[in-house]
């Protein structure tokens, strides 16, 4: 029902999100996708087969770490959680996209055209 | 979640396992978002369908996961090992900072092993596994005169024996397949004979006659200039000279535009046409500890009829094999004796190549060198092994520590291995900075009679060996320690003290065993320099038959003319002129000095058969009437020359001992006659005791000394004076008056007679100078090894030795016990060093000089040496022991 507005994500938007999904504390993979789905309204929907690369990529960058624990349903699950390059990293990434987001929306919110800098 | 789940912990147990670990991730997957499915409703079978559909690719993205996850195990294994080697380091230098007396003793051992052996590889690189310094040197070939090298040795010609007539080396030229090349220079070059005038004071210059193809065969190209052209190398031809690199930075001062400037030899223009490169050093390969100025042309012709004079070098065409060219010299033997039929009987060629020639006699004694240094390297080593033990008593707490809290054994080994490469990498720091130290005072000295000497350097083969021999010291030292100490007993070392005893008794067997290898290996290197020591005494105690105390040289200006009378006169004029000088005693001639330069003519009785084969070969000085007494030699019978033995008198000689024995054995020789030295038959009128010519080991072979009155034939003159004054005051007046008969005359060099014998004996001097060093250094450690394993003892026992002096033990028995036991260890290395001796010194043999390899003083001083070593040794830890309050001692406990 949502398929129209389901955008798809850009590499460098998965790896913000990943890492803001994890700022509540470690999650396995399955988690980070139903956070991001609910968190969005169902508006993002995380492909599963780009999930994990982008993961594991995370990880081999040092900005998240992985530990194998135990799940809700008491199930072996790899939960990954923030280190603390990746909270700088994620604070980061965030104020740009923020000052991303403002300038697209400026720009796509405007109702008349700049005035021209003339003397 | 963060405990690992016990069958995760098993698979750790096999090391990690990436692969697993992303099946079992993306199941996990899966799994869950077909439960999730179930529960919006899906049908059980279609939802595990449905989920693996949604997550695309699952093959893909495993394979994406596997090979990442091997990657970062791979990184983590690295980072792991490197922060484990920063941990290690980071301890090792605190451990270290702490010892720093430890610390201290241990660089400096490890500098002294390591540079000792880097020096001494760079003098056995040098001298014999580095190719001599000229393009392809190994197809150089040098042509030996004699029947072979022993035979050499034994007819005792000298340079005559290695040298050829102008004939015979235009014949290997001619008539020969194996070489691309053949070539040669004048071996009886003379100072004397090139004066430089014109440019400052005169100057007598050494320069060699080479001949026109010399620099070419050795592969040597000009640094600028040019090389020498045919036409200049022919009777008649342009003058030219080609100067050494030194000697145009000296007396040029470098000038750039030299090439083709004239300069005055001997009174005559010569134009230079050329500066040799730097790297050409002609007195470091063919004249050890003789510099030469400049190069001129050998006139063949000139020399054809001189005899033996030429040294002959050859290339090797590629591919010839020096075997093959000595079969084809020995095919052209009978040319050569057509060529001379009255020479030598045993005029033949023996081919060397040219390193063997330079450094072929050097090889035994650097190999005893390097044997010598690689000893001193095993006792740094097993010195250290012990310091290093030593400190197991205080570490085996803390390591016992380590172990109880998990760390491996292979891991402390490791912490350990990183303690002993640590220092021996300081160690060989420091050791590179004396090698480099030790090296350039070698290659700067002047002295020694070693050839390529001045082109030893520390080069980047040398820095390998070092870096290679640090590796091997810091794990050889570190392995045996390592294992010992991380080998603890983990109950034995906690508990406290007492019990701790069993660990360090065993501990103090090993250390015990490591002293006695060292004494032992100390003993072999002692009884080698105490040979070696004792053959050098013995050369210089040898009757040289000359004395050359208070007695000075000095080659002058002094042509012989064509009147044998005038230049009679004017020989005599000189002789008292300087004779009259105050401090002067006597006064004399000769064309040459024993122990410097040598050639040797044919001498026959007359009246007397040789059988076919027979070597009439003497040595033959020109001198002046007085030469004999003003040099020392002693008259045994006859009289000497004086100034009536004129050219028209009975032409008279005076021979040798070794001469008279060999020529009139069991006769008187005086009165006898001989042909063959001079044109007329001459009559022996005197007879000298033998002096050494050749070198101070060899015996004397016959000689003959011609008046110069009677023959002009010589080739030079030297002055020598005897004095009762210090020779070296007088130098300046000797000039003075040589310059005011002859204002022309060159300075040279006023050198002590000694000077000549300390030359001879240089090569000896430094073998045993080295190998005494090396020795005196492995007493040293030794001693150091036997002063750390007994006072370490001493502590180890202080409790048991309180409880003996409280139950009554004198403080004399203390002390006797504790030295006893220094003693044991003593004796049980002494004991297996001098039998190892025996087996070395059968090696050193050759080396030897009148000195048995059993002689009994070389084995008894070393004994009486280790064992005083060990007593001064063993003494501190006794009168320490003996001092022990049993008080104190106990209530440490």
């Amino acid at each position: 029902m949502l398929e129209k507005t389901r955008l798809d994500l850009f590499r460098g938007t998965l790896d913000v999100l990943i890492l803001k999904s994890l700022i509540w504390g470690p999650l396995h993979g399955y988690a980070i996708t139903s956070l991001i789905r609910r968190q969005s309204d169902d508006a993002l929907l995380v492909e599963e087969g780009t999930l994990y690369p982008a993961l594991w990529r995370l990880e081999s960058k040092n900005l998240i770490e992985a530990e194998w624990g135990l799940s809700e349903n008491n199930r072996k699950a790899k939960f990954y959680s923030l280190t603390e390059e990746g909270r700088r990293h994620l604070r980061q990434e965030t104020k740009t996209w923020e000052a991303y987001a403002i300038a697209v929306a400026k720009v796509l919110g405007a109702t008349q055209p700049p005035m021209t800098e003339e003397a | 979640m963060s405990n690992i789940p016990i069958w995760r912990r098993f698979d750790r147990l096999h090391g990690p396992d990436p692969a697993a670990d992303v099946k079992a991730e993306l199941r996990f997957h899966i799994d869950s978002k077909t439960e999730d499915l179930i529960r919006r409703g899906w049908l059980p079978t279609s939802a595990r369908k449905e989920a693996e559909r949604q997550f695309g690719n699952i093959l893909a993205v495993q394979h994406i996961g596997e090979r990442m996850g091997e990657h970062m195990e791979r990184r983590r294994r690295l980072t792991d090992y490197w922060t484990e080697f920063r941990q290690d380091l980071r301890y090792t230098l605190r451990t270290l900072k702490n010892n720093p007396g430890f610390a201290t003793v241990a660089i400096l051992v490890a500098a002294l092993g390591i540079g000792a052996n880097v020096a001494v590889f760079s003098v056995v690189n040098t001298l014999l596994l580095r190719p001599l310094p000229f393009p392809d040197s190994q197809k150089l070939v040098w042509f030996i005169a004699g029947k072979s090298i022993e035979d050499k040795a034994r007819t005792a010609a000298g340079l005559s024996a290695e040298t050829y007539t102008v004939d015979a080396y235009q014949e290997f030229q001619r008539n020969n397949q194996s070489f691309a090349a053949v070539t040669s220079f004048q071996t009886f070059y003379n100072s004397l004979q090139y004066k430089l005038t014109g440019s400052g004071e005169p100057k007598q210059v050494a320069a060699v006659e080479v001949a026109d193809n010399f620099f070419p065969v050795l592969g040597i190209q000009p640094a600028f200039g040019r090389l020498f052209t045919e036409q200049e190398c022919q009777k008649g031809g342009p003058p030219a000279t080609l100067l050494t690199w030194y000697f145009w930075k000296t007396q040029f001062h470098s000038d750039p535009a030299i090439v083709g400037k004239a300069v005055t030899i001997n009174n005559a223009p010569v134009t230079i046409v050329g500066v040799l490169p730097e790297s050409f050093d002609f007195g470091s390969v063919f004249a050890p500890g003789r510099k030469v100025d400049l190069f001129v042309p050998a006139i063949m012709d000139f020399w054809r009829t001189w005899g033996n004079t030429l040294a002959v070098v050859g290339r090797l065409k590629p591919g010839v094999p020096l075997a093959q060219a000595q079969d084809e010299a020995d095919r052209l033997f009978p040319h050569l004796k057509a060529l001379h039929p009255d020479w030598f009987e045993d005029y033949s060629s023996n081919l060397l190549t040219l390193k063997d020639h330079v450094s072929g006699k050097l090889r035994r004694s650097l190999v005893v060198l390097w044997s010598a240094v690689g000893l001193i390297l095993l006792i740094v080593c097993v010195n250290l092994s012990n310091l290093q033990l030593s400190r197991a008593a205080t570490r085996s707490k803390e390591l016992a520590m380590r172990r109880a809290l998990g760390a491996s054994r292979s891991r402390l080994i490791r912490q350990l291995l990183t303690e002993s490469l640590v220092l021996a990498i300081a160690g060989a720091a420091l050791g590179l900075v004396f090698a480099y130290a030790v090296v350039f005072a070698l290659a700067t000295q002047g002295s020694i009679a070693l050839p390529l000497l001045s082109s030893i350097r520390v080069d980047g083969e040398a820095l390998a060996w070092t870096v290679l021999i640090a590796l091997a010291l810091g794990i050889f030292f570190g392995l045996a320690p390592a294992f010992k100490m991380s080998g603890l007993n983990l109950q034995e070392s906690l508990k406290d003290n007492a019990s701790g005893m069993g660990a360090g008794r065993r501990h103090e067997r090993f250390r015990a065993t490591l002293v006695v290898s060292e004494v032992a290996l100390a003993c072999v290197l002692l009884v080698g320099a105490g040979l070696l020591l004792r053959s050098f005494l013995r050369v210089l105690d040898v009757d040289l038959g000359f004395e050359p105390s208070h007695a000075a040289a000095m080659e002058i200006d002094f042509h012989p003319g064509k009147d044998a009378a005038k230049y009679s006169a004017d020989m005599q004029t000189l002789l008292q002129h300087i004779n009259a000088l105050p401090g002067v005693e006597s006064t004399g001639i000769a064309d040459m000095l024993p122990l410097d330069r040598n050639r040797s003519w044919g001498l026959e009785a007359a009246g007397k058969s040789y059988p076919k084969d027979y070597n009439s070969t003497v040595f033959v000085y020109l001198v002046s009437p007085n030469y004999i007494p003003t040099i020392g030699m002693r008259l045994v019978k006859g009289r000497d020359f004086n100034w009536h033995d004129r050219a028209d008198t009975q032409h008279v000689i005076v021979i040798n001992e070794a001469a008279a024995r060999r020529e009139w054995p069991g006769e008187d020789p005086i009165g006898k006659f001989a042909t063959g030295v001079d044109k007329n038959p001459v009559q022996v009128v005197g007879v000298i005791a033998d002096v050494r010519e050749s070198s101070l080991e060899e015996v004397s072979s016959p000689e003959v000394y011609i008046p110069m009155t009677q023959n002009a034939d010589s080739e030079g003159a030297t002055l020598v004076i005897r004095t009762r004054i210090a020779p070296d005051s007088l130098s300046s007046a000797v000039l003075g008056a040589l310059r005011s008969l002859n204002p022309g005359q060159p300075a040279t060099e006023f050198r002590p007679l000694q000077s000549l014998v300390d030359h001879s004996v240089s090569p000896r001097r430094f073998f045993v100078l080295l190998v005494t060093i090396f020795a005196a250094l492995g007493v040293l450690l030794a001693a150091l090894g036997i002063y750390g394993v007994i006072s370490y003892s001493v502590t180890q026992k202080t409790q048991e030795i309180g409880v003996r002096m409280a139950l009554g033990a004198t403080t004399g028995r203390v002390q006797r016990e504790v030295l006893i036991s220094t003693m044991r260890l003593a004796l049980i290395g002494i004991a297996l060093g001098t039998a190892a001796s025996f087996a070395a010194a059968r090696l050193i043999a050759s080396l030897l000089f009148a000195t048995s390899p059993w002689d009994p003083y070389a084995y008894a001083g070393t004994v009486m040496a280790l064992l005083a070593v060990a007593i001064l040794a063993g003494y501190l830890p006794a009168r320490r022991a003996s001092r022990i309050d049993p008080m104190v001692a106990l209530r440490n406990n």
